[in-house]
């Protein structure tokens, strides 16, 4: 039990087991652990960054749903208002067109009345002039007579 | 069981007595012969160097394919041990020092090889050498002073060496001469320190030796039992010390990031 060369002996072993693990054992198995915790890390943060991406995805794939239904709803009240307005359109055309269909029928009533009252008048001159032919029996100078009877067809 | 011819005495004087050889004389030692420094302690040398060896390669086959990938069984355990070591180091060890946690990673394994070697039933390996011729075998590195203290003496040096390299000659020896009692105190300062570092060491090696040292000896005594009672006490004693062993290489392990740490720290 006496103290001998034995304790330099494992006193040099232990110091070439230490640089042994120092050198060789000790930094790769410390670096793959280390590089194994990024890795998890690094995948954890990706798949939360993940997440989130379809997270806002999804919301982005809302907005553009509602802003494709609030589209497409103009686009139907729209298309409603123009058919509205077509219609109210036509229907103010039509009625231009009867106005104008009207006054021109008026017109031609108008027409026919004069004409009729022209033709109306001259057989009442003439008929004026018979009559009064055959009541004076005698030859009257016509031209003399004309003014007076134009004033009296006036009257009519 | 003791050999036949041999009394229980002489029986485990045999079993504590180390294959010696003189180095100053170049041949074994036998019996009640006594050599000088120059005996060197072959079993003891033989199996911490074969320990040692088997932990380096173990742990060197999981660094050469260590990755960061999905780790295999070894590589596994091996981080696992390194995971240990490296967290008691950080809680305890504040400073930058690429040394300690390898050192204290080295310390727990080796350690803890050697006191396993508590568990292999006393006899086995000494009747096995016999066969071959070889008088004398001790199988546990720790029962022997000189592995404890060299591991303690190893740790003292450091924690000088640390001192010194942080610290500086100068603030060290400030250190050393001022406190804990201030300056008018020198010398009772200077004895306290000396004291208190003469402790380390002896302490650090006389815990683990004493340890193993009582647990190979209760193993011996309990192999004079008659072979049908040994497991009766043998079971619970190895039961046991399968907490030993652990606890003595842990404790010395932390004990050596603390001694160490305090190299590093100012008082």
């Amino acid at each position: 039990m006496n103290f001998n060369a034995t304790l330099i002996g494992q006193m040099i072993t232990f110091g070439l087991l230490v640089l042994f693990t120092m050198k060789y054992v000790w930094p790769p198995i410390i670096q793959a652990m280390q590089d194994r915790q990024k890795r998890i890390a690094d995948g954890l943060a990706s798949a939360e960054r993940g997440m989130r991406e379809q997270e806002l995805a999804k919301a982005k794939a809302a907005q553009m749903l509602k802003e494709a239904k609030q589209q497409a709803a103009e686009i139907i009240a729209q298309a409603q208002k123009r058919a509205n307005e077509a219609i109210e359109q036509s229907k103010l055309e039509a009625r231009a067109e009867g106005d104008r269909q009207l006054v021109v029928a008026k017109a031609e009533i108008e027409q026919e009345v004069n004409r009729a009252r022209e033709q109306l008048r001259s057989q009442v001159i003439s008929l004026a002039v018979a009559g009064a032919s055959k009541v004076l029996k005698r030859e009257v100078d016509e031209a003399a007579n004309a003014a007076l009877l134009d004033d009296l067809v006036a009257q009519l | 069981m003791s050999e036949t011819g041999h009394s229980a005495t002489g029986y485990i004087v045999h079993h504590l007595t180390n294959l010696r050889f003189d180095l100053t004389q170049m041949k074994f030692l036998h019996g009640e012969e006594t050599g000088g420094f120059g005996v060197v302690h072959l079993d003891t040398m033989i199996f911490s160097i074969a320990l040692g060896s088997l932990f380096l390669w173990l742990f060197m086959k999981a660094a050469k394919s260590a990755t960061s990938g999905v780790p295999g069984p070894l590589q596994n355990f091996c981080e696992i041990m390194v995971e240990f070591v490296d967290t008691q180091v950080k809680d305890s060890f504040h400073g930058r020092n690429p040394v300690i946690a390898p050192l204290a990673l080295t310390i727990f394994i080796w350690v803890f090889l050697w006191n396993t070697m508590d568990l292999i039933p006393v006899d086995l390996l000494p009747a096995i050498a016999s066969v071959f011729g070889i008088p004398y075998l001790r199988t546990v590195p720790s029962t022997d002073l000189n592995s404890t203290f060299g591991l303690s003496i190893s740790v003292l040096l450091l924690l000088y060496y640390y001192s010194f390299k942080v610290k500086g000659p100068v603030h060290f020896s400030m250190e050393i001469l001022t406190h804990p009692f201030g300056v008018w105190l020198m010398p009772f300062n200077l004895l306290l320190r000396i004291v208190e570092d003469l402790a380390k060491p002896i302490s650090l090696g006389l815990r683990l030796f004493g340890n193993l040292y009582a647990g190979e000896l209760i193993f011996i005594l309990i192999a004079l039992l008659p072979w049908w009672l040994q497991f009766v006490l043998g079971w619970p004693w190895a039961v046991f010390h399968i907490l030993v062993i652990t606890l003595q290489a842990f404790i010395f392990m932390v004990l050596t990031i603390v001694y160490l740490s305090m190299a590093h720290e100012d008082h």
